[in-house]
C-alpha cells in the first residue's frame, strides 16, 4: 500500500488559491460603480449573448468573471433562490445580503471541500437602494470571501490596474454618463498600452432606481452605448475630428487620453498580473474553441 | 420549503435543469404548487369565495382586459373590491374568475413563472408559450377542481410577431383555445357575452373598446346576482388594463371612473344601453 505524499493544509489552500488566482486573471475586467441614480456594471465581453452581468431580481443584479459555466451555474441558483423567496414570503423579502450569504458558503465550502476544484470566479452582488446611502454591493470571491464595497469594485483580468485608475478618477455622485466614460475608459488602461474599446466590445447595464416599474434592472444597448459616448467625450481630446463624427468606429488607440493616462499606468505597471490579456483574442468559446481562456 | 443549514445554496439550485419555476417547484418544494393539496371529500364550492366575470376584446392596436370587483360565498358578497385582472408579464394581462384564493396564487405562480424563464434565458417567451404555461398550470388543478373549485382565466397579450392583441380562454381541465376578437368568463359571461357581440367593432379606438367592456359589465351584473356593477357611492369601478405594443397598463381609476359616470347617465335615459342598428 503506497502512503500518499504529505501536503501541509496551508500549501494545499495556497495551491488551490493561486489555481483559482490565475484563472480569473486570466480573463477581462469588469467593473460596478455607484452613480448619482443607481448603480452601473460595464464589463468587457465580445460575445453579445453570454452574458457577463445579470439580473437577479427587483433591485439586484449580478456580476461576475472567471470561467462561464461556473459563474453561470451561480447565477440560475441565484436567480431560484430569489424568486423561491419571493414567491414564499414577499418580493420586499428579497435581500442582497441572503443571497451573498449564500454564495459565500457556497463558494467557502467548494474551495475547502478537497473533492471539488475550486470555482475560477469573481462575484459581485449589487442591490440598490432607495439613495445612494442605501445602495449594497457584495464582493465575492473564489474562496467565499465577501467584502462589502462603497463606490466601485472592480474584478477579474488585470484588476488592480482598472482598479487604480477608477479610484484615481471617481467621485462620489457622479452622473450615469460620467460613470460610463470612467468606466469605459478604465477598462481600456489594463495595461501598459492603453486601449480604446468601442460599444460593440462592452457589456453594460444598470440597477436604476429611478426607473418606475419594480423591475430595476436594464440592459444598454449598444446604440444607446454609443450616443452616450460619442456625447460625454471631453473637447480636450487632442484627435482629429473624425473621432468626434464616428464614435461607434474603432479609433486609434494610443491617442485618446494619453497626456493624463500614462503616468497612472506607468505607477501600476510593477505590479502588473501574471498574464496580461492579449487583444483581438475573442472571449466568447463558440467564436473560437481553440481559446478556453475564462470570460 | 427547504434551505439549507449551512446556508450554502441546495444542490438542487446548484443542479442544471430546465427554465421553468413551476418544475423547479415541483422537484424542489412540491407543496408550494397550488394543485398539490390534498382535500376533504365532497363540494367545496359554497364555502370558499368566488371571483365572477372578466371580458377581453382586441382593437387595432392591442387589447382590453376588465373585470367586475365582486367576490361571493354563496348568497353572501364576500368582497366588493377584490382585484380579479394582472399583469402577467410587461406584455399580457390575466384575468381569473372562479375559486378566489386558488386563482390569485396561480397568478402569483404564472406572474414567477414568466419573469423566471425571462431572467434565466435572456429573452421572453412567444404569447403562445406563455399560453402553455398557463395551461399547464390550469391543468395541474384538476383534482381540485373536479371538488369545485375550479379556477377558469382568461389571458390577453400583445403579441410581437403579429404585432396585435391577442385572447385565450380556458377550461377546467387546461384546454386552451385561441379566441377571435373578444371573449368573456365568469357566472356573467354569458350575458357580458351577448352585450359585447352587439356593441364590438373591430376598428376600436382604445376608449371605444374599454367603454364596450365596461358596457358589458354593466349588463353582466345587470343579469347576473354574482357579478358586481360600478358602485357609484364607494367609487369602486372595474379594473381595465390595456396592453398595446408599449406595454400593459392598468387605466387610472378617475379615467375609468369618467367612462363609468358616462354609461351610467345614458342607463337612465335607456336601462338596457345602447341600440345596435338592425341591420
Amino acid at each position: 500500500m503506497s502512503v500518499p505524499f504529505y501536503v501541509s493544509p496551508e500549501q494545499l489552500m495556497r495551491d488551490r488559491a493561486d489555481f483559482a488566482r490565475k484563472g480569473i486573471a486570466k480573463g477581462r475586467s469588469a467593473i460596478a460603480l455607484q452613480y448619482a441614480d443607481g448603480i452601473l456594471f460595464v464589463a468587457e465581453n465580445r460575445s453579445p449573448a453570454l452574458h457577463k452581468v445579470a439580473e437577479i431580481y427587483d433591485r439586484m443584479a449580478f456580476a461576475a468573471v472567471g470561467r462561464y459555466n461556473e459563474f453561470e451555474n451561480l447565477r440560475i441558483a441565484g436567480v431560484r433562490l430569489a424568486d423561491m423567496r419571493g414567491y414564499s414570503y414577499d418580493r420586499r423579502d428579497v435581500t442582497g445580503r441572503a443571497l451573498a450569504n449564500a454564495y459565500a458558503q457556497t463558494l467557502g465550502a467548494i474551495f475547502s471541500s478537497g473533492g471539488e476544484k475550486p470555482l475560477e470566479v469573481e462575484i459581485l452582488v449589487a442591490e440598490v437602494g432607495a439613495s445612494t446611502a442605501e445602495d449594497q454591493i457584495y464582493r465575492l470571491t473564489y474562496d467565499g470571501s465577501i467584502a462589502d464595497v462603497q463606490g466601485y469594485a472592480v474584478m477579474g483580468g488585470p484588476a488592480e490596474q482598472v482598479s487604480d485608475y477608477v479610484g484615481e478618477h471617481y467621485q462620489e455622485g457622479i452622473s450615469l454618463a460620467g460613470a460610463l466614460r470612467l468606466a469605459v475608459d478604465a477598462l481600456g488602461h489594463d495595461s501598459n498600452e492603453v486601449r480604446q474599446l468601442t460599444p460593440d466590445q462592452i457589456e453594460v447595464a444598470v440597477l436604476d432606481r429611478t426607473r418606475t416599474q419594480v423591475r430595476k434592472f436594464k440592459r444598454i444597448s449598444e446604440e444607446t452605448l454609443a450616443r452616450i459616448l460619442s456625447e460625454s467625450r471631453p473637447d480636450t481630446t487632442p484627435a482629429e475630428p473624425a473621432v468626434h463624427a464616428e464614435p461607434s468606429e474603432p479609433v486609434d488607440g494610443g491617442s485618446y487620453e494619453s497626456t493624463d493616462a500614462a503616468p497612472s499606468d506607468e505607477g501600476s505597471a510593477d505590479d502588473a498580473p501574471v498574464a496580461p490579456p492579449e487583444d483581438d483574442v475573442p472571449v466568447a468559446p463558440p467564436e473560437d474553441p481553440e481559446d478556453d481562456r475564462p470570460l | 420549503m427547504t434551505f439549507d443549514a449551512s446556508g450554502r445554496l441546495p444542490e438542487a439550485f446548484l443542479t442544471p435543469g430546465g427554465s421553468s419555476f413551476m418544475d423547479f417547484l415541483a422537484g424542489h418544494a412540491p407543496d408550494l404548487l397550488p394543485g398539490r393539496r390534498a382535500l376533504g371529500a365532497g363540494d367545496l364550492s359554497k364555502d370558499v369565495p368566488h371571483g365572477t366575470t372578466i371580458v377581453a376584446a382586441t382593437f387595432a392596436d392591442g387589447v382590453v382586459m376588465a373585470g367586475d370587483r365582486r367576490a361571493t360565498m354563496g348568497n353572501i358578497i364576500a368582497q366588493r373590491d377584490m382585484e380579479k385582472v394582472f399583469p402577467a408579464d410587461e406584455y399580457s394581462s390575466v384575468g381569473i374568475a372562479g375559486s378566489a384564493g386558488l386563482a390569485v396564487e396561480m397568478v402569483r405562480l404564472f406572474q414567477v413563472e414568466l419573469e423566471h424563464y425571462e431572467k434565466l434565458e435572456g429573452t421572453t417567451l412567444s404569447l403562445d408559450g406563455k399560453a402553455n404555461r398557463l395551461s399547464a398550470l390550469i391543468r395541474g388543478n384538476l383534482a381540485m377542481a373536479m371538488q369545485g373549485l375550479a379556477v377558469v382565466p382568461l389571458f390577453a397579450g400583445y403579441d410581437q410577431d403579429v404585432q396585435g392583441g391577442r385572447i385565450f380562454s380556458y377550461d377546467p381541465s387546461g384546454g386552451r383555445y385561441p379566441e377571435q376578437f373578444f371573449h368573456s368568463v365568469g357566472s356573467g359571461s354569458v350575458f357580458a357575452r351577448g352585450a359585447l357581440k352587439k356593441l364590438y367593432r373591430e376598428d376600436m379606438s382604445a376608449t371605444d373598446c374599454v367603454t364596450a367592456v365596461v358596457q358589458s359589465l354593466y349588463d353582466a351584473a345587470d343579469d347576473d346576482s354574482a357579478t358586481g356593477g360600478p358602485d357609484l357611492a364607494r367609487r369602486i369601478f372595474p379594473v381595465v388594463a390595456v396592453v398595446t405594443a408599449d406595454g400593459y397598463q392598468r387605466m387610472p381609476d378617475d379615467q375609468v371612473g369618467d367612462i363609468v359616470d358616462s354609461i351610467v347617465g345614458a342607463r337612465r335615459d335607456r336601462p338596457d344601453g345602447p341600440n345596435a342598428p338592425l341591420s
